[in-house]
């Protein structure tokens, strides 16, 4: 919460005297600046943050935010920060976790989270590669992969991890890459800023064992044919000169197409804060694969009761209609007798 | 109208056993409850066994489909809900044949006479039928057309026939509520109350009941009803309480003794399932419940709450405790306190859902990987598990440590009265949290109490003591991440030892021994009354037997290895196949023997007795 403007923050207010320990040359450095820059520019206070993490290169970030955090066990960070976000729904939670953390062993409590609503905000940085068990192929890794485990190819068809929020209905789903601080820093602030259970998948290289795997789309040189940037409001288009566009087709599927064909009255107008996740869903089908032209920034911001607060409101409620709690009332309640 | 007092005189009793059997669909769980609730009102000590079938509904009519409720009422201090029924009130065929072989010889067997039809006794497997074939000589039979006499009496009200045969366990709860002379206002009472809005079925069920109480007054089954007296028990206000109502309002007390907000997060399981839909009632104590996606979600939504300042419980029965069993080891890293309830039933895997047993020990004990220790607290009998509850989050809260609160099937369903505590008597526990630095200008969030060896609880929120906690092993003090041999193997042995130092702070293990026993009976858990009727029985047969129960399973009472090497035998009954001889034998270097049962059903005095008795 920015409740004290009396007050400044810079980035090493959010720093631990913790040695960072991710491979030099990872995304994750990156990331932990953007965050920390954020932070300082929105100036909140640190004890007021929690960040809780589970198993993986990403979920040690807590132990180097001078805030708050728990890095808990494989998978479950989602359910631990709905228990701080219950308990204190006056602070800002914080879930860090990558791919394998997030999608696979945790797949079930990140969709539950997100269709609760609760007032969590999930940063799951992508690298489609198990890091810190050393390069197996992860549920974003694409069909075909190579790894230790997967020597002749890996069978597995991949989740695109945008179009599972989107699926959970989540009210904020957002998509940023480690290459563009200011990108990132725009998303995480608008992923900040929503109430309810924010979604942000975060492309990161992991420089070790699934180095580029998003060069073709977030290369400074190929980008603006590769990233397609979602504007609320406007026309989705992109490349050097916006020469390329996204229609919606006769199935309500959307198309690439050029803007010379079709004319510029046939783009899709993006348009985040539909209450169907429908088409947000649409447009996160036109990438399969962060090897092709890819939408990024933000899916969908729509509003929904935020689940730590309906919390609140029964307990006013039932304070209400019931009185405070009267606990010799209460173990007396029923039927009782008195034997003298 | 209210039914007549009766014009006859009743014999008095000192206590009575009655099972109440029917098929699922026949409401003889809810029968049960109604004697019961009006005896403990009436002032009877009492006990209830509930068993029913882990299937919704089962086929209608057969074994598998048979549901009962035995109560044991008396007008003394009772401990179990009897050994066999003296009375079983039978619905159909299959409940006869599914209890009759438990029904004590001479006992009085009341059947519904209409539901012994050829289809009936075909589906319960009989080949003739036992009212006629003199099988069931050795009882008193006492056949009544509960069915017809039922639709006879809804006739008017115009119940459609189907409808009005489902109140027949009202006619049967009339007839037996005449023949033990219970007060027949606080049922006509709960029967408007519970009916209120489904008029025909209120009147359909009254008409019922009237006419079973009506009945046995008038047609001479019996020369005379029968009295059991309130007991004299101690002095007090008293209220009926099932296991998993008194885990409830334990909790809720831990609550407000300790000052916090309890969070109780859960994921539905049988038989732990009631204790979340009490407490989702209690919001107005400031009570938060959380179904979960799944085991491991509720104890990490709990392990959330503990972190930020709440008293945090999950609840769940064995299936549940395997999956949670991961985050219980991250509970005993992060040093966080958090109880988690077991109600435990018969296992492995899926195993009996409904049954009970205590075979979660040792999981409890040693069920997590690494050296993870936890303390264990045991209810013993129903109403116990309200202190039990309290001690759980008393030793969690004061050691942050997460506990283990064991209770099973049979106390979660069974009832008993219950006296209730002053609330002025129960425990104070106030924890006081972080408020400042504890480290020159540092927080450290795991610098130790000299003392209890609890780390600090510095709560989210709180200026200038920010800290990260993990999973990862961490350097005693600081809390940094810290993989150094020595340190890792200086906070193994610190984790032990705190939970070691609480056997410091609970109480020796009491033992009732009248002089001279050379025999031990030790227990645990729900076998506090069924093996203390026992030896109560093998004494007044000239036996010399102590008693010991164990309240808390780990760390073990301070003195438990003195008093087991004081006996030359100990005997350990439980159900399970000797997990706590298992321990003690472990720990004490004695040659104690159990005597274990595992059939999902409570032991009876008298198999106890027997193994008292081989022993001697």
């Amino acid at each position: 919460m920015a409740d004290d403007t009396a007050v400044t923050f810079s980035r090493k207010d959010y720093q631990t005297d913790q040695e960072v320990r991710w491979c030099p040359g990872c995304g994750d450095y990156s990331i932990l600046a953007a965050v920390q820059l954020l932070f300082a520019e929105i100036g909140l206070r640190p004890e007021n943050q929690v960040f809780v993490s589970g198993i993986g290169c990403a979920a040690r970030f807590p132990y180097y935010m001078e805030t708050y955090g728990i890095h808990s066990i494989h998978g479950r960070a989602p359910a631990v920060a709905t228990g701080v976000a219950i308990a204190r729904p006056d602070l800002d939670v914080w879930v860090i976790g990558g791919d394998g953390d997030m999608l696979s062993i945790g797949g079930n409590h990140l969709i539950h989270a997100l269709r609760r609503n609760v007032g969590v905000k999930i940063v799951m940085f992508n690298n489609q590669i198990y890091g810190l068990t050393k390069g197996q192929f992860s549920p974003t890794s694409e069909t075909g992969k190579i790894t230790k485990s997967s020597p002749f190819g890996s069978l597995d068809t991949p989740f695109n991890p945008v179009s599972v929020a989107l699926g959970a209905e989540a009210t904020f789903v957002a998509r940023t890459h480690d290459m563009d601080r200011k990108h990132m820093m725009e998303t995480l602030r608008r992923a900040y800023e929503h109430e309810g259970a924010a979604f942000v998948e975060l492309y990161q290289n992991c420089n070790v064992f699934n180095d580029g795997a998003f060069e073709t789309i977030t290369a400074k040189d190929t980008r603006a044919d590769m990233l397609i940037d979602l504007v609320h409001g406007a026309p989705i288009r992109f490349g050097a000169d916006g020469e390329k566009g996204v229609i919606l087709n006769e199935f309500g599927e959307c198309e690439i197409v050029a803007v010379a064909d079709v004319g510029e009255d046939r783009l899709l107008v993006h348009d985040e804060h539909r209450a169907d996740p429908s088409l947000a869903f649409a447009i996160s089908r036109l990438a399969h694969v962060p090897t092709m032209p890819t939408p990024v920034g933000v899916f969908r911001d729509v509003a929904r009761p935020v689940y730590e607060e309906a919390v609140q409101i029964q307990l006013a409620a039932a304070s209400e209609r019931n009185g405070p709690g009267d606990l010799g009332a209460l173990l007396a309640s029923g039927s009782t007798w008195t034997v003298d | 109208m209210t039914p007549e007092t009766s014009t006859l005189k009743p014999e008095p009793l000192a206590e009575v056993v009655i099972r109440f059997a029917g098929d699922s669909g026949d409401g003889m769980q809810l029968t049960g409850d109604r004697f019961t609730d009006v005896s403990a009102a009436f002032g009877n000590d009492l006990a209830t066994l509930p068993n029913y079938p882990a299937e919704i509904r089962a086929p209608a009519g057969t074994i598998a489909g048979v549901s009962s409720f035995q109560v044991q009422i008396s007008d003394h201090d009772i401990l179990t809900p009897g050994d066999l029924p003296t009375v079983l009130v039978a619905m159909n065929p299959a409940a006869l044949r599914a209890n009759i072989d438990e029904l004590a010889k001479g006992g009085t067997i009341l059947v519904n006479s209409d539901a012994f039809d050829q289809r009936n006794l075909d589906k319960a497997g009989y080949q003739a039928n036992p009212l006629e074939d003199g099988s069931l000589s050795a009882y008193r039979v006492i056949q009544v057309s509960m069915t017809s006499m039922t639709l006879e009496a809804t006739k008017e009200l115009g119940v459609k026939p189907r409808d009005a045969e489902r109140s027949k366990n009202f006619f049967a709860l009339g007839l037996i509520s005449w023949l033990y002379t219970r007060p027949v206002e606080p049922t006509i009472a709960w029967i408007d109350q519970r009916f209120g809005n489904k008029e025909l079925v209120r009147t359909a069920n009254l008409a019922a009941f009237k006419a079973g109480y009506n009945f046995g007054d008038t047609a001479e089954l019996w020369e005379h009803p029968y009295e059991i007296a309130p007991a004299s028990l101690p002095p007090g206000q008293y209220r009926q309480i099932t296991g998993n109502l008194a885990t409830s309002l334990g909790l809720i007390a831990a609550g407000h003794l300790s000052k916090l907000p309890v969070t109780y997060a859960s994921y539905p399981i049988t038989p732990a399932s009631d204790v979340l839909h009490e407490l989702s009632r209690h919001k107005n104590f400031g009570v938060r419940t959380f179904q979960a996606e799944d085991e491991i979600a509720a104890i990490g939504v709990a392990i959330g709450a503990a972190f930020a300042g709440h008293l945090a419980v999950t609840g769940t029965s064995g299936p549940g405790v395997d999956l949670k069993s991961e985050a219980m080891g991250l509970a005993v890293s992060l040093e966080l306190p958090l109880v988690i309830l077991d109600v435990q039933r018969g296992g492995p895997s899926t195993g009996l859902p409904t049954k009970t047993e205590q075979a979660d020990l040792l999981l409890a004990m040693y069920g997590r990987h690494g050296e993870a220790p936890m303390p264990i607290v045991a209810a013993s009998t129903p109403s116990d598990c309200f202190d039990a509850a309290i001690e759980a989050a008393r030793i969690a809260l004061k050691y942050r440590t997460p506990v283990l609160l064991l209770t099973d099937g049979y106390l979660a369903n069974g009832a008993e009265p219950w006296r209730l505590p002053a609330i002025d008597d129960l425990p104070d526990l106030t924890v006081e949290f972080a408020t400042k630095p504890n480290h020159g200008d540092e927080y450290w969030p795991y610098l130790r109490d000299p003392e209890t060896l609890a780390r600090p609880w510095a709560l989210p929120g709180t200026p200038g003591l920010m800290h990260r906690i993990g999973g990862i092993e961490k350097q005693d003090g600081t809390g940094n991440v810290n993989y150094d041999p020595h340190n890792h193997e200086k906070m193994v042995h610190l984790r032990a030892e705190k939970i070691a130092r609480i056997a410091r702070d609970i109480p020796p293990v009491e033992v009732d021994d009248p002089g001279g026993a050379d025999l031990l009976v030790l227990g645990w858990g729900s076998t506090w009354g069924v093996a203390q009727q026992a030896v109560r029985q093998a004494r007044a047969n000239g036996r010399r037997v102590a008693h010991a129960h164990l309240v808390h399973l780990n760390p073990f009472p301070a003195n438990l290895g003195e008093v087991l090497r004081a006996y030359p035998k100990v005997l350990v009954p439980e159900m399970n196949l000797g997990q706590l001889s298992r321990l003690v034998r472990a720990e004490y270097l004695v040659d104690a023997k159990s005597v274990t049962k595992v059939q999902g059903l409570p032991f009876r005095a008298a198999e106890i007795e027997a193994a008292i008795e081989e022993m001697i």
